[in-house]
């Protein structure tokens, strides 16, 4: 193979400014989608394990269905399917203000939201019943016993998982670019598009998305150490 | 509001030309799943094993290789396919090659891993055992080991094929016709985004679920057994 490699393409010209733009708005959308994530996991998680059966079927309902169809899907029906339905004073505002963006991050956000609410359910049920059942003997009620016992200590129960789940979001921001929100990958393709030099283009991006993984995973060991519960975690069959 | 009709006019083309793949153009959500979730599986059976194998020099590429891939996202994994793949070749690759190829090497990695988690599972006297009894390494492997793995490993190895499944709408990106390309060309002509993009979630929550409520009884016929 007679491919002559031009790595100066990453900095020259527009590349360098475009692929920082594109980290920067990855990582944008990707913060904004896992707290929304976080909110509806830890709700609908939550919700899943509660003594009462009309809330438990509308959380079961969010997370079998938002979670059980593809990420592109959401993508094209967040944005192409709902804002015609909207009322028209708030379709301009979305439109002026990166339409895109929003409908790229709420597909993100619902559809991680729906995973790790599994992520979190599991964490619960971890947690032996009689937590529950002595927090209500202690005169807590079902909402109390909730916030102040059974979520904080599932929160500490499911670093490992929820860590794993985070870096899928962070994967799965390149779709997207799909609906040209200018994230990394599609930053990527841009430089492709404007050099011609494939291998070069995806190459940056290639390696920028694995740092961005294995620096998390590092962050996260070490917070997981830092919270986890002395005696509780076995850690069974950690490897 | 809803105006079912759309669907009702293309549903042929939605399903049998984008979900089955029968029709004029080249492509289809099943048949690129399928061998998709079969070949992706066995070269994650040797990837799980390379992982486990004792020297370094075939344990150090796979687990190079599993990393890699779980680092990386599968766009990017069909992109470097689309690109570098006709340049290796040195001949055209038509999406559904490059797809395919994308597809099986970078879910290897996943099934690697619930590979390893699964043999790993298996108790260590049973190597003993059947050492014990005369089996070669190889038989121990074949006749003892991977087939308690293999049970152990069904929830994730599901969880893992359903992903998969949802994962090839992404192969409408470089252009193949699965389902989601074809909603998208429907749209293109009738401008019904929130029905079509809603019917095939639809279609697409079919397959899945139904996949999970199996794996689940599947999995409790066995533990019985």
């Amino acid at each position: 193979m007679t491919y002559q490699f031009q790595w100066n393409v990453l900095w020259s010209g527009q590349s360098g400014g475009w692929l920082l733009q594109g980290v920067l708005t990855t990582l944008g959308i990707s913060a904004l989608a896992w707290l929304l994530a976080v909110a509806l996991g830890i709700l609908s998680g939550a919700l899943r394990t509660v003594p009462f059966a009309p809330l438990r079927a509308i959380a079961t309902f969010y997370v079998e269905f938002f979670r059980n169809v593809p990420l592109l899907v959401w993508m094209f029906f967040w944005y192409f399917g709902v804002p015609p339905l909207l009322p028209r004073g708030i379709q301009d505002w979305l439109f002026n203000h990166g339409a895109e963006f929003w409908a790229g991050m709420f597909a993100l956000g619902v559809y991680h939201g729906a995973r790790m609410s599994e992520v979190i359910r599991s964490g619960i049920q971890s947690i032996p019943r009689t937590q529950f059942e002595a927090s209500v003997a202690m005169g807590l009620t079902v909402f109390q016993a909730y916030r102040l016992v059974i979520v904080p200590i599932a929160l500490r129960l499911i670093v490992p998982p929820a860590t794993s789940e985070s870096l899928n979001l962070l994967k799965n921001s390149s779709v997207a670019l799909t609906i040209s929100v200018a994230e990394l990958t599609f930053q990527t393709r841009q430089i492709e598009t404007y050099t011609a030099r494939a291998i070069e283009a995806l190459t940056a991006g290639t390696l920028i998305y694995l740092v961005l993984c294995v620096s998390i995973a590092t962050i996260m060991a070490r917070v997981e150490r830092r919270f986890a519960i002395p005696g509780l975690i076995a850690r069974v069959g950690a490897g | 509001m809803l105006d079912l009709k759309v669907i009702g006019l293309n549903f042929k083309f939605l399903i049998v030309q984008g979900f089955l793949g029968i029709g004029g153009f080249a492509g289809g959500t099943l048949r690129l799943a399928v061998p998709a979730i079969v070949l992706g599986f066995l070269l994650g059976i040797f990837i799980g094993l390379a992982r486990l194998a004792n020297p370094r020099w075939i344990r150090g590429p796979a687990t190079v290789y599993v990393e890699f891939f779980r680092g990386v996202p599968l766009i990017m994994v069909i992109f470097w396919f689309w690109f570098i793949l006709p340049q290796l070749l040195r001949l055209p690759i038509p999406e559904y090659g490059v797809a395919l190829t994308a597809f099986v090497i970078f879910e290897a990695a996943y099934f690697g891993e619930i590979v390893r988690a699964g043999v790993q599972s298996v108790p260590r006297g049973q190597v003993e055992a059947a050492t014990a009894v005369g089996l070669t390494g190889r038989q121990t492997m074949s006749f003892v080991v991977l087939p308690q793995a293999l049970r152990n490993m069904i929830p994730s190895l599901v969880t893992q094929i359903i992903v998969l499944f949802k994962d090839t709408s992404l192969a409408s990106i470089i252009g193949y016709v699965d389902l989601t390309k074809a909603a998208q060309i429907v749209n293109n002509r009738e401008i019904r985004p929130f029905e079509l993009y809603l019917f095939i979630a639809v279609v697409y929550w079919i397959c899945t679920y139904s996949m999970s409520r199996f794996a689940r009884r599947l999995e409790r016929r066995l533990s019985h057994a």
